[in-house]
């Protein structure tokens, strides 16, 4: 299967136990290039875990997970980086102390070592890249703001803008919309379907009618298990999925 | 040119500061004092590498190192073995039972140099060790505490475990250390006096100079991009890791950078006082240097020295008359710094000083100041 | 180890292991306390040790006043004696809490800081009220003596009783930790600290009390110390680092790691002071504590959580 070059994520029994609890139990998830899947489920099924994993925060105790035909269980938090995959975390993880632009700066991806650091130049390339990105995330005019002064929708893209200016191959975005108003809304999921060309997504995302337009192939989880996988009508129809999620 | 004023002084700002700092030691201390109350500045000034360090160390890179006298000792002790070498030549030493070797190896029946010595006969590798020794030593205690992800309180005590193992052990090891007295009667450096009052003078100003260049190290440091990655360390430490960087490196290279500091002004302390002991190594003097920094301002490289230097002439003036009082002093300050002026002397000049120039500049009436409190009252 | 038969070394163990013992009680009573208020608030009391001290002056202050006043008190004394000590440490604790601790929340290398600032100028206060020399307590006659097991091994009656108060103090924890509702509090309190705001925990008045039950532990500690060495301005400062690796290496938060690393390392520690010089040993049981640390970060028993 993971010889399939149209696989970009291949996740193979993957289990977690937490001293005997298993958040993730025996899963697997194939993602395809260019894909945009989304995660659901119920509270505790496991979804965030399931990113965690991917992104070496939480280790496996079971299982692999193989990205390009890299295992990634192994591999320390900033080699997956390295490797190809951004995380976007549930709450807005931003450097509030820093402007928006060296929150992009420190972002992109060169001059990852201490003596990159030290030597560090912003060339115009980079510069170039940071206005570009900017623009994407309707940050433009905000080039010089604190971080911290930014909305709560306006963090969310900054982290996303984060992400996309190391251009990843696997983007994750655990909850990009919540707390986000309608406008908001809108702007990001045109924002995600753009950002989705050339990249495989996997979104976390509990806003239903949000998921109707960005998704491609929609997964269920429950209980750190499989429930269902297919297109959002297809699932929305199925009634196990029914029964413990859309139904009460 | 104009990176290296905004790289290495670090802007009008810090320009200014650096010039401000270099005429008050290089200049004023000189005239204002005798030679005697000089050495007595320098050796404090000496402290002061260690504070810089510390607001690399925690102020920059947010964990706080209890066990910086280690490094310092460790500079201290590389100069001072070399230096009792040299003091130990064959003719003063004729009356041992084992001439040749230091007094104190010769009082604890050692009948010939232990072979960890014997390098410390050369000046260059005695340097070398000096800077290069404590930076391993950092190194190793790094990598092993920050690739664990070893942090906050746990990482203090544990620098502060580190400090008191090697106080017992440079204690208990009289024939190899010269003990709790440490190593004494250093004389001469490559012949040259160090006790004489042109020697004493010529130390000063290379102590103050390596001083404001470690301070320039650090600023190139902060405002480079490595100095804004540990501000977004100390934010979103989760965040960073998952932008590809490898966290544990970049503290483990705050913490050797602070350690080599350190143990520079060891070094320096060893030439102009004339002596290392284990003093200089244990809890209490580790924690006094983070007390050094804390009243500087914790994120102040030029603070750092004014609270080294505030702190020492209060120590010394107060343990003269009241010794007593000193110590209740001293852990009012402790709990003044950190309960009252976060920030310490340079918070209270970056709030209260510069703003008030910037009124008196822009001669805005102080009335309005005044009417303030009153127009709240009401 | 040449020079020692068999039946020789047996006896080294077991005599090295009963002064062992007492080392262990005094470090288990510090590490319980010190581990509570960790455990509870993440902070890290620097002055810990001279809530011991403070529990080591009053039983030489008591002692005085017994012997003073009322002399045929004396043999009965040193029970009182403890829980003055309790008491006295308590209260410190509490006001001390009230002034300081209180303000530095969150701010664990903080605390740190101002609650070594506190230790100076408690050690000042110590010497200033009972002078700088050490001093000693007048034992009653029960405690003095040794029980002799066989030829060779001698056991000093003082480290049984110090191991008695110790398990006594240990259980009264666990009971009230474990057992009844203001533990239940305390134990919430720990875990989700705006939760149990929200449901009407009194969290302020929880963090104080706790805060002020672990100095009073290390008061009792302190009235262990002085069955085993004597007391001066500086001898709490001198367990406060050993005290915190025995809280780190049990995990902070667990009970019965606390119990059983201050156990291993105290008798580690006394074992190799025989073999080695004093200086060695600790050195050496330093030195492994803190490799130990470094390969499991979280303890001997961390908790689990899911994250």
């Amino acid at each position: 299967m993971s010889l399939d070059k149209s696989i970009v994520l291949a996740i193979e029994d993957l289990t977690v136990s937490f001293d005997g609890f298993k958040a993730v139990d025996s899963l697997n998830l194939y993602v395809e290039r260019n894909e945009l899947r989304v995660i659901i489920g119920p509270n505790g099924a496991g979804k965030t875990t399931v990113l965690d994993l991917i992104c070496g925060k939480t280790r496996s105790t079971t299982g692999s997970i193989r990205f390009k035909d890299i295992e990634l269980t192994r591999l320390p938090e900033y080699r997956i980086v390295q490797a190809g995959v951004g995380r976007k975390f549930q709450t807005p993880s931003i450097y509030e102390n820093l402007s928006v632009y060296e929150n992009l700066e420190l972002s992109y991806p060169a001059g990852r070592g201490v003596m990159g650091c030290l030597t560090f130049k912003r060339t115009e390339t980079i510069r170039e890249r940071i206005r570009e990105i900017a623009s994407m995330i309707f940050l433009d005019d905000q080039m010089e703001t604190m971080a911290g002064l930014l909305s709560h929708g306006q963090k969310q893209w900054l982290e996303i803008g984060m992400l996309l200016i190391q251009d990843p191959e696997l983007l994750m975005l655990d909850e990009p919309v919540a707390g986000m108003s309608v406008s908001e809304r809108e702007k990001t999921a045109e924002l995600l379907n753009r950002i989705s060309a050339g990249r495989s997504v996997i979104v976390i995302e509990h806003d239903m009618e949000f998921v109707k337009r960005i998704a491609h192939k929609v997964t269920v989880l429950h209980q750190g298990k499989l429930l269902a996988e297919g297109n959002m009508e297809s699932v929305q129809h199925n009634p196990k999925v029914v029964e413990v999620y859309l139904g009460h | 040119m104009k990176s290296f004023y905004e790289n290495w002084l670090g802007g009008r700002d810090g320009a200014v500061g650096m010039l401000v700092l270099a005429v008050v030691i290089m200049v004023a201390f000189p005239l204002m004092f005798d030679i005697f109350r000089l050495n007595l500045i320098g050796k404090y000034l000496t402290y002061a590498f260690a504070a810089v360090g510390l607001v690399m160390v925690w102020g920059y890179g947010g964990v706080l190192s209890l066990g910086q006298g280690v490094f310092f000792g460790l500079g201290g002790y590389c100069i001072a073995m070399f230096l009792k070498l040299e003091a130990s030549d064959l003719v003063s030493t004729q009356h041992q039972t084992t001439p040749g070797i230091p007094d104190f190896m010769d009082w604890n029946q050692l009948t010939a140099l232990p072979a960890f010595w014997q390098p410390f006969h050369s000046l260059t590798f005695a340097i070398i060790a000096a800077l290069v020794l404590p930076a391993l030593f950092a190194w190793v205690i790094g990598v092993a505490m920050f690739k664990r992800r070893v942090s906050g309180v746990y990482f203090s005590i544990i620098t502060q475990a580190v400090a008191a193992i090697l106080t017992i052990l440079v204690v208990g090891q009289q024939g190899y250390t010269g003990g709790i007295n440490g190593i004494t009667d250093l004389k001469t450096l490559h012949g040259w006096n160090i006790n004489t009052t042109s020697a004493k003078y010529v130390l000063y100003y290379v102590n103050a100079v390596l001083l404001l260049l470690a301070i320039m190290v650090c600023r190139f440091v902060l405002t480079s991009k490595l100095g804004r990655l540990l501000l977004a360390l100390r934010d979103k430490e989760d965040r960073v890791r998952f932008s590809g960087y490898d966290v544990a490196s970049f503290k483990i290279f705050i913490f050797c950078l602070g350690a080599v500091i350190s143990a520079i002004g060891g070094a320096m302390f060893t030439l102009q006082v004339g002596f290392m002991s284990p003093s200089f190594v244990g809890i209490v003097p580790s924690i006094e240097m983070v007390i050094f920094a804390a009243i500087g301002g914790r994120t102040s490289l030029i603070g750092a020295v004014y609270g080294t230097l505030l702190v020492n002439a209060g120590k010394t003036a107060f343990s003269e008359s009241f010794p007593q009082l000193w110590l209740l002093l001293m852990g009012g300050l402790f709990i003044g710094v950190v309960m009252l002026f976060p920030n310490g002397v340079a918070g209270l000049y970056d709030g209260w000083f510069k703003p008030l120039v910037a009124r008196w500049k822009s001669r805005r009436p102080v009335m309005v100041r005044v009417a303030d409190p009153l127009a709240k009252s009401e | 180890m040449g020079g020692y038969s068999l039946s020789d070394l047996w006896s080294i163990v077991v005599m090295q292991g009963f002064s062992g013992l007492s080392l262990f009680s005094v470090l288990l009573l510090m590490a319980l306390g010190l581990a509570i208020i960790f455990g509870q608030m993440g902070v890290i009391n620097m002055a810990h040790g001279e809530f011991m001290t403070i529990g080591a002056y009053m039983i030489y202050f008591c002692s005085r006043i017994v012997a003073k006043y009322m002399p045929g008190f004396m043999p009965y004394y040193f029970v009182f004696a403890i829980v003055v000590a309790f008491v006295v440490a308590f209260a410190v604790g509490y006001f001390v809490e009230f002034l300081l601790i209180r303000h530095l929340y969150k701010r664990p290398l903080d605390t740190l800081l101002a609650t070594w600032g506190l230790s100076l100028i408690m050690q000042q206060v110590f010497r200033s009220l009972f002078g700088a020399r050490e001093v000693s307590p007048q034992l009653p006659d029960w405690l003095m003596g040794a029980w002799k097991a066989t030829d060779t091994i001698d056991i000093p009656l003082n480290g049984l009783f110090v191991m008695a108060l110790s398990i006594l103090v240990t259980s009264g924890v666990f009971l009230f930790l474990y057992r009844s509702s203001w533990g239940l509090k305390v134990r919430a309190t720990t875990q989700n600290r705006v939760m149990a705001g929200a449901v009407g925990i009194n969290t302020r008045l929880v963090d104080r009390l706790t805060f002020a039950l672990g100095c009073g532990i290390a008061g009792v500690a302190g009235a262990a110390f002085t069955t085993i060495g004597s007391t001066g301005p500086t001898s709490g400062s001198l367990y406060i680092v050993d005290t915190f690796l025995v809280v780190a290496f049990g995990g902070a938060g667990s009970l019965l790691g606390t119990i059983f690393s201050a156990f291993s390392i105290a008798q580690v520690q006394s074992l190799l002071t025989f073999f080695l010089t004093n200086a060695m040993g600790k050195v050496t049981t330093l030195l492994a504590v803190i490799v130990i640390l470094m390969l499991r970060p979280e303890g001997l028993r961390p908790n689990k959580v899911r994250k």
